[in-house]
């Protein structure tokens, strides 16, 4: 795998997904192969919004990795707030470090961020558009629980902004996967998302519903997002469609007893609690697997790139 | 009849006539070309005159300026069936077609406010060009009606 800056699951190809996915289930089998290995290796974390699975996770991976990581805080403590633009922003911390991870609330920040710098460049999330490090660690979930192959997954919830739906859809074209997406009318994939499905010859694959119980028995896979109530102008239209996607046990009690339930999390309302011990709910291996997946990126981009591997 | 267009829209001795635009795109047409009148330039403008092949057409005469590949190249995004036809000494001395281009740069706004070209960066929008619309390079954004009204003036 060599790619400068990891942007979008668009770049990846079925060898790529799955040189990541070997290597993170190599590590999380002994994550002493690697233990050290990036000694001296500096991450910048540059998150112009909130996050706490996937940068700690970064930071974590990092750190197993034998490297460090340079933090830049929170906006407001940051030259950010004095009106700085992100091109310089980056531009800086390009010479401070060895690779970079960039969340922004604007879409397609990671990609002219990546004009600016030299260093690898990781988007992990840009606004409504891409997430594609959360897509590894989801196909990685995925593979162990229900294989990548021959997979008819339920894409839930907010899929117009959802950004982590975006990057899973793109990425599993690459399989021989089909894709049903479960959304109300007003929250349904981006045009641009089902043009480069179908682009990417998936129009087969891909089917769009409003309700998930006449597929729900079908799935292997659901994967549920946060309906962002914010989104609706109108709290009463909120009402009216928010049940329609919360699942709790008599929901699932269609669903077939091989059923894997996935969120990127954080959740709200959307998974009933009582969920969670059951042999469906994988949301919250698949938080953990950010760690592992995230180390097997980490480690192969750094390589790739010319970094000291300490061998 | 085609005397009487002639009255419409004046002949011109040197510079470009961009014939066959859509019916309405000719101020969209001096926008792209950055034409307000402000530096002096003599235009004429005809708006929905009658056309053989397209029932309705604009007209935009240009004196004394001849565009450049790129600004052809652009123009094809809202008048993409225009023809056009340098003129000089009241000749036409050449006569083409635009064709679409696989990008432009610089020449339009994305209509996504949450894109990052609409947010104070030094970045220079680009856009692909999709056989029915166009794409911002940067969101991703696709724009198949009133791709006009991108154009960044």
């Amino acid at each position: 795998m060599r790619h400068e800056h990891l942007i979008t699951s668009k770049q990846l190809s079925r060898a790529d997904i799955e040189t990541v996915l070997d290597h993170a289930a190599a590590i999380d089998a002994d994550p002493e192969i690697v233990a050290g290995r990036h000694a001296g290796t500096l991450l910048g974390l540059l998150f112009f919004e909130p996050s706490t699975r996937t940068k700690m996770s970064f930071e974590t991976a990092m750190k197993r990795l034998g490297g460090d990581v340079v933090d830049m805080g929170s906006v407001d403590s940051s030259s950010v707030k004095k009106g700085e633009t992100l091109a310089d922003t980056v531009r800086v911390i390009d010479g401070y470090t060895d690779a970079l991870v960039l969340r922004h609330p604007k879409q397609g920040a990671a990609t002219m961020a990546s004009e600016f710098v030299d260093v690898p460049l990781l988007n992990a999330g840009d606004g409504a558009g891409h997430h594609p490090t959360q897509t590894l660690l989801d196909l990685y979930t995925i593979r162990e629980n229900a294989g990548l192959d021959d997979l008819t997954i339920g894409i839930m919830g907010d899929l117009k902004y959802g950004r982590t739906v975006h990057s899973l859809a793109y990425a599993l074209t690459n399989f021989d996967a089909h894709q049903h997406f479960i959304s109300p009318q007003s929250l349904r994939l981006p045009r641009e998302v089902v043009y480069d499905l179908h682009q990417a010859g998936d129009g087969a694959g891909v089917r769009e519903h409003e309700t998930l119980e006449e597929i729900l028995p079908s799935l292997d896979v659901l994967y549920v997002t946060r309906i962002q109530r914010e989104r609706f102008p109108d709290e009463n239209e909120y009402q009216q469609i928010a049940g329609e996607y919360q699942i709790d046990l008599e929901t699932l009690s269609v669903a077939g007893d091989e059923l894997t339930v996935m969120h990127p999390l954080p959740r709200v309302d959307e998974i009933a609690s009582e969920i969670d011990d059951t042999e469906y709910a994988a949301y919250f291996e698949q938080a953990h697997n950010g760690v592992p997946v995230r180390m097997a990126l980490l480690d192969l981009l750094l390589e790739s790139n010319g970094g000291d591997t300490g061998e | 009849m085609s005397n009487d267009h002639e009255l419409r829209v004046s002949k011109i001795r040197h510079g470009t006539v961009i014939d066959h635009v859509r019916a309405g795109q000719a101020l969209n047409v001096l926008a792209i070309l950055g034409i307000d009148g402000g530096d002096g330039e003599e235009v004429s403008v005809g708006i929905n005159v009658p056309s053989d092949r397209l029932a309705r057409k604009d007209i935009v005469k240009v004196e004394d300026r001849e565009l450049s590949q790129d600004e052809v190249d652009v123009l094809s995004l809202i008048a993409p069936d225009a023809s056009i036809n340098i003129v000089r000494e009241y000749e036409v001395v050449e006569k083409h077609r635009v064709e679409r281009p696989d990008a432009v740069e610089g020449v339009l706004s994305c209509p996504n406010p949450g894109c990052i070209t609409t947010g104070g960066e030094p970045v220079t929008s680009q856009f692909e060009v999709l056989e029915d619309g166009v794409r911002c390079a940067y969101c991703g954004t696709i724009t198949r009606e009133e791709i006009a009204s991108l154009i960044d003036t």
